[in-house]
């Protein structure tokens, strides 16, 4: 069954399978439905992470070292579980600055450089080939395995086998064209990939169970469970080793080594980042990888110790343990169980080279052949009309270049390590991006120096120490190379290096490469400050706020057909008026020309071309495009400066702004009392105005009357004079009283206290308006302390206070019956004097209406028949005068019923200290 | 004769309106406030009204308004009288329906005048 043309024909199925989801995916999320908005979906598609390297090589360290297989997941457990939150931040930070891959993110971060972009696209392409190369062999030799089926032979000799004859240059051809047709279909700006994350997450599904069906097989199939496995494994010594973990020294540095290994490369690798960063539909996402993701490590582990064990016990010898996952089966003619695991590790090999490919090839086009092709100005590519044709084709060629990379790798040096070793080499070139990425996240004083030097020092160093290594071992290098040191320089042994011996290779490459990288990056960054470029991204990366960077840093003008071309040269014409229309729409206008091209419609074009040539390339190209104004030294000058004084000055601004705010509701609030008092002094000079032109009306008709008509009888001549004598007086009284009033609003009042007797007072006037009271019969009565009260006050005007009161009274008691009571009496501090009437009393809501300038107490509704002869000034005077004097004036109404029972005016007046102490 | 209905709440006003307008030869009446005035426009149905603004009760403003109102009185001359010369006031009378406005303090000649002229006679 398991014949060379079934096995192929079970791969494509499969790759058609894949194919087939990536493409329901890619409709599903045009359509705005996207299957891969899912935490699950994320944390599966995280598992991309798991190659052949865990597929097959897992089982092979294991036999090898026991559980040391472990640490390569043990870091990434660490990661998720304890550093997500750097994580988080990552995909913040790359959402938020429109991040499209790893080496976008350094050269964004130190200034936009294309420098930077180039440098870290070349180590990771230098860096991953081997991992590819691992993939192409694995796969390649699990189809020759299965081929020999029923025999079991190892395939040997690889580097013999004939060029076309080799299949694991099919393998690599065919995942060219897979990778090509799956991601290079059409140019996002975002540079995501929903089908491929789809197809990812399935594929993760499929080795798992492909493992755990082998697991399940061995474990249970051709043993008795766990326990058993174990036991048998006990009774051969050489198995009972594996099983315990070494105790040296070497051994936990190696441990640690490797820990620390994985904990980098499952952020770093580019298509780990690609993944988990940039295909990232939602930070939060992150939470639930936390544990899934660990999850998942443990459950594709749980097995490999077993069959391992299982793997040794059934061939003691002779076959490689990398596949004993595949010839276990094969040996228990469990054909079908063996396509099916063959199947896993095409998935697993697939998986990881389309990503891996992609994210790549994205790199080398945007940060490599894109910077370089737009300054080489013969090829006049600035002129071309749409570029976006151009760079799926470099995108292609890139994907076919690596595979080929990757193929010619492993047919010159994969033939000397076991598959773990390989994929190390690549887990320790991915970690020189460390200091640079996680100092760029979390350190400003990083530049773009210091990263380019930390870069070039840790890839020199690894390059020395563990990938030149690796051809040697092959036999492209000479071996002395490795044993004496190049030119025989001893102490420059690339795995010994400067004599420190004792370390495996990948503890010592790390160790030297990370010193390296450390060190040139903090030196050369602390030489100089950031520039203002370095400055913003670092805060736009280090504080990385909500809600993205404010806009950048555009002067100048540029016109917005011009922007639109540019767009559309990179995009294509349909994609690039799609975005910029909803832009466009979102700014309220209906087309894109409408618009001004204002820093925010620069910002926008430029973050749309990022995502298609990487955002240094397209900070470059804005720039074209965007006539800026001359700087003069002065501004240079200043601009130097920027980066610490922007700061400054923004948080001086955030609290002049904040004062501002404050003015201005206070301006309102003034300006409404204004208005409120305006209004107020319109009333009362109308008032006032009405006033005193009514008696003047009457003195102005009469006196025309009698000066025309000479002979009007005596009788009625005398009445009209008498009305012209008594208005006159109601005028002159009225007149006083307001500059009274205007004098004791305006604080110009300056009588000076001095102390009065207020028994004196009361008597005196209650005298002055005794003919009053005769004259209308009413009564008038006084309860006084003999003499002896004294108060600060002035004597006049108190007594126009009590006149006042005592004419109001007599004024709305009726005649005959009215009485009216004055009554004096003192506390300790103050002297209290009531004058109550029997009159009709005040309404309870009138109480604080009579003392408002003009009014009386008649109400809306006058009840009175009698309208009394009043200005309606003569109570807010009083109580004006009273309080100047340190007292309260006031009314009330007493009880029904009470002998008296019409208004009771009350005020107060302090007594001076020296009258405390005498009573 | 002509029938001239005074209307002001300053006794002395009205006393010397009245006195004034009877030395004209008008036969005149008197009310003290706008609800007055109302019952008396109805009853008295005088030709003219001299009415003071600032009343109680009804303020010189709603009668006028209560006067045009009705269709009954449109041939009724309404002079309106007022301590206050704002020009918004003078406009507001003038819109809701008076015949002409004098403020006080007024000269007696002025008033006999107008009164004359509004009754369309010499």
């Amino acid at each position: 069954m398991l014949q060379g043309w079934s096995i192929v024909l079970a791969s494509l199925a499969y790759l058609g399978v894949l194919f087939a989801i990536a493409w329901w995916a890619d409709r599903r999320a045009d359509s705005g439905r996207s299957v891969i908005a899912n935490p699950t979906v994320y944390a599966l598609s995280l598992a991309v992470y798991c190659t052949t390297w865990t597929f097959y090589g897992s089982v092979g360290r294991a036999a090898a070292t026991g559980i040391g297989f472990l640490p390569i997941y043990l870091g990434p457990t660490l990661m998720l579980s304890l550093g997500w939150f750097v994580l988080h931040k990552m995909v913040r930070v790359a959402k938020a600055n429109r991040i499209t891959s790893i080496a976008d993110f350094v050269a964004s971060r130190y200034g936009k450089s294309p420098l930077l972009g180039g440098l870290v696209t070349i180590i990771a392409v230098v860096g991953v080939v081997p991992y590819i190369a691992l993939q192409l062999k694995a796969v390649s030799n699990s189809f020759t395995i299965l081929l020999h089926h029923p025999d079991i032979v190892m395939p040997t000799g690889l580097g013999a086998v004939p060029l076309l004859q080799d299949s694991a240059l099919y393998v690599a051809v065919g995942m060219a064209a897979f990778t090509i047709l799956f991601g290079t279909r059409h140019l996002d700006a975002t540079e995501r990939h929903e089908g491929m994350v789809a197809a990812i997450a399935f594929e993760s599904v499929v080795k798992l169970a492909a493992f755990f069906a082998v697991g399940l097989f061995v474990t249970y199939g051709l043993h008795g469970g766990f326990q058993h496995i174990f036991d048998q494994a006990e009774l051969v010594p050489r198995l009972a080793k594996l099983m315990v973990a070494g105790d040296s020294a070497a051994n936990y540095g190696s441990w640690a080594a490797l820990t620390f290994l994985s904990m980098l490369s499952v952020l770093l690798l580019p298509r780990q980042f690609q993944i988990a960063v940039v295909e990232n539909v939602n930070p939060d996402h992150v939470r639930r990888a936390v544990w899934l993701f660990p999850l998942y490590l443990f459950l594709i582990n749980i097995f490999v110790l077993p069959i391992a064990l299982g793997g040794l016990l059934r061939f003691p010898t002779g076959v490689d343990a990398d596949t004993f996952v595949l010839t276990l089966p094969m040996a228990e003619q469990g054909e079908a169980l063996a396509l099916f695991v063959f199947i896993g590790g095409l998935s697993a090999a697939t998986g990881m080279v389309i990503v891996e490919t992609i994210a790549l090839s994205t790199m080398v086009c945007n940060d490599l052949v894109m910077p370089v092709l737009l300054r080489w100005k013969s090829l006049g590519l600035a002129e071309r009309r749409d570029l976006s044709g151009l760079l799926l084709e470099i995108r292609r060629w890139a994907i076919a270049a690596i595979l080929m990379l990757g193929y010619g790798y492993f047919r010159l040096a994969g033939e000397a390590y076991a598959l773990v070793g390989i994929g190390l080499i690549s887990f320790a070139a991915v970690a020189q991006f460390a200091p640079v990425l996680f100092g760029g996240l979390y350190w400003k004083g990083g530049t773009r120096e210091g990263a380019l030097a930390g870069l070039l020092a840790g890839f020199v160093v690894w390059a020395y120490t563990l990938l030149l290594p690796s051809f040697s071992k092959s036999g492209w290098l000479p071996a002395e190379f490795l044993s004496h040191g190049p030119f025989g320089i001893e102490l420059l042994r690339p795995q010994q290096l400067f004599g420190l011996a004792g370390l495996d290779e990948i503890s010592h490459c790390l160790l030297w490469s990370l010193l390296a990288n450390v060190g040139a990056y903090l030196a050369l960054s602390l030489r100089r400050a950031p520039d203002a470029m370095e400055a913003r991204q670092a805060n736009l990366f280090v504080d990385a706020p909500v809600g993205g960077g404010s806009l950048s840093s555009w002067r100048g003008s540029a016109r917005v057909a011009d922007l639109l071309a540019l767009v559309e040269r990179f995009l294509g014409v349909e994609r690039a008026r799609t975005a910029l229309g909803r832009y466009a729409r979102s700014r309220g206008a209906s087309r894109i020309e409408e618009l001004q091209a204002d820093a925010h419609l620069i910002h926008f074009a430029e973050s749309l071309l990022a995502g298609a040539i990487g955002s240094a390339s397209a900070h470059v190209m804005v720039a074209s495009v965007v006539e800026e104004e001359p700087l003069g030294l002065d501004e240079v000058m200043n601009i130097l400066d920027e980066a610490s004084q922007v700061r400054a000055y923004s948080r001086e601004l955030e609290t002049k702004s904040r004062e501002l705010e404050q003015a201005t509701q206070e301006l309102r609030e003034a300006n409404e009392r204004l208005r409120e008092v305006d209004r107020m002094k319109d009333d009362f000079i109308s008032t006032v105005t009405h006033e005193l032109r009514t008696p003047l009306t009457s003195i102005r008709a009469f006196s025309e009357m009698l000066f025309e008509d000479p002979k009007i009888d005596l009788a009625e001549r005398s009445r009209f004079l008498g009305i012209i004598v008594s208005e006159t007086e109601r005028l002159t009284r009225l007149i006083n009283q307001i500059l009274d009033l205007a004098k004791l609003e305006s604080g110009r009042a300056d009588w000076t206290p001095v102390a009065v007797d207020l028994s004196e007072i009361v008597r005196e006037s209650m005298e002055s308006v005794s003919q009053l009271y005769r004259d209308k019969g009413v009564t008038l009565e006084c309860s006084l302390p003999a003499s002896g009260l004294e108060v600060m006050a002035d004597r006049d005007r108190l007594m126009q206070v009590f006149l006042n009161l005592l004419s109001n009274a007599v004024k709305f008691v009726a005649p005959g019956t009215g009485r009216v009571e004055v009554d004096v009496a003192a506390t300790d501090d103050a002297v209290q004097v009531s004058v109550t009437d029997n009159g009709p009393g005040i309404a309870h809501e009138d109480h604080e209406v009579i003392f408002e300038k003009f009014r009386q107490g008649t109400g809306n509704n006058g009840t009175l028949t009698d309208k009394p002869q009043g200005t309606g000034l003569g109570l807010p005077i009083s109580r004006q005068i009273i309080e100047y004097f340190g007292g309260r004036l006031w009314v009330e109404s007493p009880p029904p019923g009470s002998a008296m029972a019409g208004a009771r005016f009350i005020f107060t007046l302090p007594l001076p200290t020296t009258q405390k102490e005498q009573t | 004769m002509k029938k001239i209905l005074i209307v002001d709440d300053e006794a002395n006003i009205v006393i010397s309106l009245e006195f004034l307008m009877k030395k004209e030869g008008f036969h005149v009446a008197v009310a003290n406030d706008g609800e007055e005035a109302l019952e008396l426009i109805a009853s008295f149905a005088p030709d003219l009204v001299l009415l003071d603004v600032m009343m109680p009760k009804k303020s010189g403003y709603e009668v006028c308004e209560a006067v045009r109102r009705n269709p009954e009185r449109a041939g009724l001359k309404i002079v309106m009288l007022t301590a206050k010369g704002r020009e918004t006031e003078i406009a507001k009378g003038l819109a809701l329906g008076a015949d002409a406005y004098i403020t006080k303090p007024f000269s007696t000649k002025d008033l006999v005048a107008k009164v004359r002229s509004v009754l369309g006679d010499a």
